[in-house]
């Protein structure tokens, strides 16, 4: 890529739309007619049982995976066109972190500044070293991915993320490792972004509160199909059963399920 | 039929990549860190083995030489027959076989662990193109490393026969004798030959040792196989290399 098409990225927020988008691994259908779309700015918070297609979705959304049928469209680009991704900056987040692992920390975060030429070598240091303050990872600086805990690898990821200050930020679980604290840190900073440099966010979470506090819209995805979507308050509110089922679990604790354990 | 249409699918990817790493050559400039430190990485890691295994192939060389040619006035012929077979197929063939076992698989290894860790998808989410950064530098690396490592191989190889040549009873010549009719009968063309066919293996190597890493699809069980598949296919390849460039060179 040359700096030139680099620098000449605009900063405008991202509107992501999927028509009719199915996606399926040989035989297995993942994702069926799956419609969205998500306005520029807006935070949408997707939920869904593990195993549903969260991930190969957000997948598609960011290139990675291409689609059986249907097209997924960022701004008015297809994601089968390899330019679109010279145009909108997207970040990840994946769920396992996908950090590079023979770097230190500092490292992983300035890789994308360095590669693209963002700023000086002194300031992308600046700018590196405040966004790990901002996840209290200054003190894993020059630590290695493979010295870290799970949920300090997850920070990390985020905050590779934030560096590249993108104009959509697609989090996979972004709280699923992190204790309450960290969570909430995490949602103030994905309402933040959203506030201060109006990026569009695709979160992908089991985290409740995450959810019905700072999403615009939450979706939920069960078995590759969009069951229900709508604004906090009315997906609270969706009588359907399977979605009461899914967001207020029981605990029994004398489920006959589990005879056979005892 | 499958296996073949497989083949021939691979080639074609290989070939791809190829073409799309040198797309980027223009980045190196702004990467000459990465060039050196493969160098480096490619030197370190077979220096030692490529100075031991090339002193026991020119002293195996020798002691042959001087048994088989015992009483034929031997003398005048050992220098010649090591320094050719070193120079013109020992020296790269060897240097190559080492270069697939020991740089090969642990490109391929690096690669497809990053790959199957989703290290190679959050390049792309970047705008950082894989072959731009991981594949470009390793085979410029190897351009560069393969004949300063044929080099010292084809030395310390000669050395290794006049050891012999000097210090074995039978065989009855000196090292003066031997580098002379070292020297009477390598030509330059030859140790040029002899460095071709090595940058045309150890890139053929580590193009494939990338390939099959960047390809590997699964968990790490997949990353063991794909280590031994670069090896294999390194190993067959130098070999059947071996016999079209050196027709293409006579
Ligand atoms: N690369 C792949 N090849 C085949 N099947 C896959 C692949 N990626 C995901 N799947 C399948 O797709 C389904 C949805 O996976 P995923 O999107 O990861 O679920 P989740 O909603 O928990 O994130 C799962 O059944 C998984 O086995
Ligand atoms: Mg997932």
């Amino acid at each position: 890529m040359t700096t030139a098409q680099q620098t000449s990225i605009e900063k405008e927020p991202v509107r992501v739309k999927i028509d009719n988008l199915s996606k399926s691994f040989g035989e297995q259908v993942i994702l069926k007619d799956i419609d969205l779309d998500i306005a520029p700015g807006e935070i949408f918070v997707l939920m869904g049982p593990s195993g549903s297609g969260k991930s190969v979705l957000l997948k598609h959304i960011a290139g990675l995976e291409m689609p059986t049928s249907g097209t997924v469209t960022l701004n008015s680009a297809e994601t089968s066109d390899p330019d679109t991704f010279a145009k909108t900056k997207i970040a990840l987040v994946f769920q396992a972190g996908a950090l590079f692992n023979s770097m230190t920390v500092f490292d992983n975060l300035a890789l994308y500044p360095r590669e693209h030429r963002l700023y000086s070598p002194q300031k992308i240091r600046e700018k590196v070293m405040s966004t790990l303050r901002i996840l209290s990872l200054e003190n894993a600086a020059n630590k290695h991915p493979s010295e870290l805990s799970g949920g300090m690898k997850k920070r990390v990821a985020i905050a590779r993320a934030l560096v590249m200050e993108p104009d959509l930020i697609l989090y996979d679980e972004p709280t699923s490792e992190l204790d309450p604290t960290m969570s909430a840190t995490i949602s103030e900073i994905i309402a933040c972004l959203k506030k201060e440099v109006n990026v569009t966010s695709i979160v992908v979470s089991h985290d409740r509160d995450l959810s019905l506090t700072i999403a615009d819209r939450v979706g939920i995805i069960m078995n590759g199909e969009i069951q229900a979507i709508g604004t906090p308050t009315e997906i609270k509110n969706n009588k359907d059963p399977l979605i009461t089922e899914f967001l207020n679990p029981k605990i029994d604790l004398d489920n006959p399920r589990y005879k056979t354990l005892e | 039929m499958k296996q073949i249409t497989r083949a021939l699918e691979a080639i074609g990817d290989t070939i791809i990549l190829m073409v799309r790493s040198f797309g980027y050559l223009g980045s190196i400039p702004r990467q000459w860190h990465r060039l050196i430190e493969q160098c480096y990485l490619i030197g370190y890691t077979t220096f030692p083995i490529v100075s031991i295994l090339s002193f026991f192939i020119g002293s195996v060389l020798a002691l042959q030489t001087g048994y088989s040619l015992q009483g034929f006035g031997a003398e005048s012929f050992i220098g010649a027959v090591v320094g050719l077979s070193m120079a013109r197929e020992l020296g790269p063939v060897m240097v190559a076989i080492l270069v697939a076992g020991r740089v090969g698989s642990a490109i391929t290894a690096e690669l497809a662990s990053m790959k199957v860790y989703q290290e190679v998808d959050a390049l792309k989410t970047m705008n950082i193109p894989p072959e731009r950064i991981l594949v470009l530098p390793r085979l410029l690396a190897i351009l560069i490393m393969m004949p300063v490592l044929t080099i010292i191989g084809n030395v310390i190889g000669w050395f290794g026969g006049a050891v012999i040549a000097q210090y074995v009873p039978f065989i009855g010549t000196d090292m003066d004798a031997y580098f002379q009719s070292l020297r009477a009968s390598v030509a330059f063309k030859d140790i040029f030959d002899g460095l071709v066919k090595a940058e045309v293996f150890g890139f053929c190597v580590i193009l494939i040792a990338c390939n099959i890493g960047l390809k590997t699809k699964g968990g790490p069980r997949e990353i063991g196989h794909s280590v031994t598949r670069a090896v294999v296919v390194s190993l067959i390849l130098i070999l059947v290399l071996d016999y079209f460039v050196t027709k293409a060179l006579l």
